[in-house]
């Protein structure tokens, strides 16, 4: 490298001697004849390439003396200096100063003294250049200078539509989207829309265009900089959304629509025209045929990103907490349920009333009614890693205790919870951090035999999943044996031997009470000792529990929970004049019965699979008769898939629960209930017990037979 | 397989500078001293990026742009002018003629370097 650097420089030198010998040729000319304009520019012409090798070869001394000698000869070139023989002098005395700088470079302390002398006496004798002085332009923008970063983050919506010929020019516009994100946090919306189908399509154009959403702490410049090549050819809008100082006293950013109209995806016209309905406004815009989905997605996140930093900037003004009994927390809670069931009756009774005012007084309180809810739902929000950090003690007491090695690891510790759900997480917790040490991570010296590293591994995360908050516990031992637990159960009567089960079913059937004793410790290597505890928790916070696991690799047991218990995503059914939700999370899908029940027993044929089934009417005494088609809901848990006949299927419902009174607190099957927009009381099925109440049904049933 | 990078000007040094820099970054540079030069190289062996000089004794870097840009192995890569600060007419006909964008020169090798780096990724 050294070798081809110093050839570097060798070329370098004998080039800039070349220009001097032919700038001394020039001038010897413009001595004779002042006037003479090709030596003028030739002159300048040679100044100016010297300064620009000087810069490029890392001669800096070189290239700042040449720049005000270049300056002159650019002021001689406009014929606002006629020249004179103390400028040739000058010049002559600034080729000899220049061949010394590249000829021996070690020396820049006396050359700079000697330059400064000089160009002191040029200005002297043209004081002209000061003036004339302007600012190099630097040959990219922005590349390779230092950017001092303001400290503020700012949000941009960035709109680039290439030219469809972009390709032709050697660009590739996911560099360009690429380069951008290195900026900050960004969102690329791809508008697909306007792509032929391939008869007509011709490949070497470009026909996506694409919206991004910016969080950067860079200006516009620096933006617009990326895209300097292409900035004639393509459709470029930069505009700031949000300048990262100025005040807001809430996060709230723009609405869909103004934000739609104001990237002119649609006009204010469009907007009127849809805003009188029910529906979203993203959904309306995008049935009308008014927008592309894209177009709402990216106004959706610009939405989401502003918000964000806001957000931050909020947090980062009001940094005060203010501490609030959990009781008054309750109380809020319980009203703001209902509230939301106040206005699921107002909405109701304006879509009955033929009031266009009312409509859109109800659509507000809705949108209201919503935000509040989640609001309030926030703020019983916990994150869980206060309780991750309590087990880090129990898993170093128990490691100990058992002469085993652990380390333990926690991911998603800043995830939040509702509070109680946490409260009540922690035992069960414990229990399966427990049984990962004591039954799943082998001894140190059997996992050095079996090729592991003598330390074990419990990880704990959280993360989020839609509605539900997902905690897994995860250990590196020594696994399940499916085959084991299998013959154990089918040994207690827990399955038919026969039975076809994957291998999830198998797992779960440790968590069936009265499955684990301490015989079978040894013979299903290990875990079970008291699971059916983490099961009755995990039942009690609406939760899941599944189980995966390798032999000799590990197990890990994912908990799903719900965000918060106050609400239920519910599907709403009715049986006669009766409604009752079903937790949505349990449901797998709803199939017809017509004409009954076939051969007399409860048992559906499902795709060729075994569904037995109750019905609900005859479960809870309600009376009159079942219509012709009547419904089945598949519901399952994590042993069983079972069947609830019901009279109609009536939809999604998100609800708030109400416990049931302490008279009704042994109620079989029944988890609570909610009120309906139209005030009617519909009661929330216990979806466990139910299918505990068939399976019991079947085997007894089997027993008659 | 390096990926190939020819410069094109009638200043060794610069075609040097260039060499030396964009060695650094893994490329494989092919020097050529003019565009006629350069033409009868890449109709030889395509290359992956090409950076031209505009003014050239032996076929201008224009002319050089459009004649690359016929080559069916060329036609969709980078290609980069050294222009001076006063040829803003030149930047244009350059792009219309086929290339991807322009160095003014004088520059400096980081400058160099995030250029390449903005085409070829």
């Amino acid at each position: 490298m050294n070798e081809e650097y110093d050839k570097l420089i060798e070329t370098f030198r004998e080039e800039t001697y070349e220009l001097l010998s032919e700038l001394e040729t020039s001038l010897f000319e413009l001595e004779k004849d002042p006037h003479n304009g090709d030596a003028v520019s030739s002159i300048f012409r040679a100044f100016h390439s010297i300064k620009g090798a000087g810069g490029m070869f890392g001669f800096d001394e070189v290239s700042r003396f040449t720049h005000d000698i270049e300056t002159v000869y650019d002021l001689v070139r406009g014929e606002k200096i006629l020249p004179d023989k103390s400028l040739v002098d000058l010049s002559f005395a600034a080729c000899d100063l220049i061949r010394e700088m590249v000829t021996s470079p070690n020396e820049v302390q006396a050359q700079k003294k000697k330059a400064d002398e000089l160009l002191a006496s040029l200005r002297q004798l043209f004081p002209e250049i000061t003036e004339a002085k302007k600012t190099g332009k630097s040959a990219l923008r922005g590349a390779g200078d230092l950017v001092l970063p303001a400290a503020r983050l700012r949000a941009y919506r960035i709109r680039f539509r290439p030219a469809p010929d972009i390709f032709a020019t050697g660009t590739n516009p996911a560099l360009l989207l690429r380069e951008l994100c290195g900026l900050g946090q960004c969102s690329v919306i791809a508008h697909s829309d306007s792509i032929p189908d391939l008869n007509g399509m011709d490949p070497e154009l470009c026909y996506t265009s694409w919206d991004v959403i910016l969080t950067t702490e860079q200006d516009m410049d620096a933006i617009r900089d990326i895209f300097i090549f292409v900035e004639d050819t393509a459709e470029l809008i930069i505009e700031m959304i949000d300048d990262g100082e100025s005040a807001v006293d809430s996060a709230d950013y723009k609405k869909l629509g103004e934000i739609l109209v104001e990237k002119r995806d649609i006009t204010p016209k469009d907007l009127q025209k849809v805003l009188g309905g029910r529906k979203r406004l993203g959904e309306m815009l995008i049935d009308e045929g008014l927008v592309q989905p894209e177009s709402i997605q990216a106004a959706l996140i610009e939405q989401e990103q502003v918000r964000q930093i806001r957000e931050g900037r909020l947090k980062k003004e009001v940094i005060s907490n203010i501490r609030v009994s959990s009781e008054k927390l309750d109380k809020l809670v319980n009203l703001v349920g209902e509230l939301v069931t106040v206005q699921a009756r107002l909405s109701r009774h304006a879509l009955y009333t033929d009031d266009p005012e009312l409509g859109s007084i109800a659509e507000e309180v809705e949108r209201l009614t919503a935000e509040l809810r989640d609001n309030t739902m926030n703020i019983r929000m916990l994150p869980i890693g206060t309780t991750f950090s309590r087990f880090r003690r129990l898993v170093r007491d128990l490691s100990t205790d058992l002469g085993k090695e652990v380390e333990m690891v926690t991911e998603g510790g800043d995830t939040e919870l509702d509070k109680t759900v946490i409260e009540r997480l922690g035992d069960p917790l414990v229990h399966l951090i427990r049984n990962c040490i004591d039954h799943g991570i082998e001894p140190p010296q059997d996992r050095e035999s079996l090729g592991k590293p003598r330390k074990g591994m419990v990880r704990l995360s959280a993360t989020h999943s839609g509605a539900n908050v997902l905690i897994e516990i995860e250990d590196d031992g020594a696994g399940l044996d499916a085959g084991a637990i299998r013959a154990r159960a089918a040994q207690r009567g827990l399955v038919a031997t026969d039975a076809e089960l994957a291998d999830g079913e198998i797992f779960s059937l440790i968590l069936a009470p009265g499955f684990s004793t301490a015989e079978h410790i040894t013979n299903i290597s290990g875990r079970g000792v008291g699971l059916d505890v983490v099961k009755k928790a995990a039942d009690s916070l609406r939760g899941e529990i599944s189980i995966r696991s390798e032999k000799g690799k590990g197990t890990i047991i994912i908990l799903s929970l719900p965000l918060t218990l106050a609400i239920i995503e519910g599907l709403l059914i009715r049986i006669g004049e009766e409604h009752f939700v079903l937790p949505l999370s349990a449901v797998e899908e709803c199939v017809e019965l017509i004409g009954g029940d076939s051969h007399g027993r409860h048992i559906a044929n499902v795709r060729g699979r075994i569904v037995p089934y109750i019905r609900l009417r005859e479960q809870f005494a309600i009376g009159g008769s079942a219509p012709e088609i009547e419904q089945i809901v598949i519901v399952r848990n994590e042993t069983a898939r079972v069947g609830f006949v019901v009279d109609t299927v009536i939809g999604e419902n998100q609800t708030v629960i109400k416990t049931l009174g302490r008279v009704y607190k042994g109620l079989e099957g029944i988890s609570g209930a909610t009120i309906l927009g139209d005030g009617t009381v519909a009661l929330i099925l216990d979806v466990s017990k139910l299918i505990r109440i068939v399976e019991e049904g079947e085997v007894s049933g089997q027993a008659i037979q | 397989m390096k990926k190939t990078i020819m410069t094109v000007d009638d200043s060794a040094s610069v075609r040097l500078m260039v060499k030396f820099t964009l060695a650094e970054l893994g490329f494989e540079i092919i020097e050529a001293v003019d565009g006629r030069d350069a033409l009868r190289k890449i109709e030889k062996k395509p290359v992956h990026m090409l950076i031209t000089d505009i003014n050239m004794p032996e076929l201008d870097g224009i002319s050089l742009v459009k004649k690359v840009r016929e080559i069916p192995a060329c036609k969709f890569i980078p290609i980069i002018m050294l222009t001076t600060e006063s040829q803003e007419e030149k930047k244009r006909e350059g792009k219309k003629a086929g290339a991807t964008g322009w160095i003014v020169k004088p520059f400096r090798p980081d400058q160099l370097v995030a250029v390449v780096r903005k085409v070829m990724g």
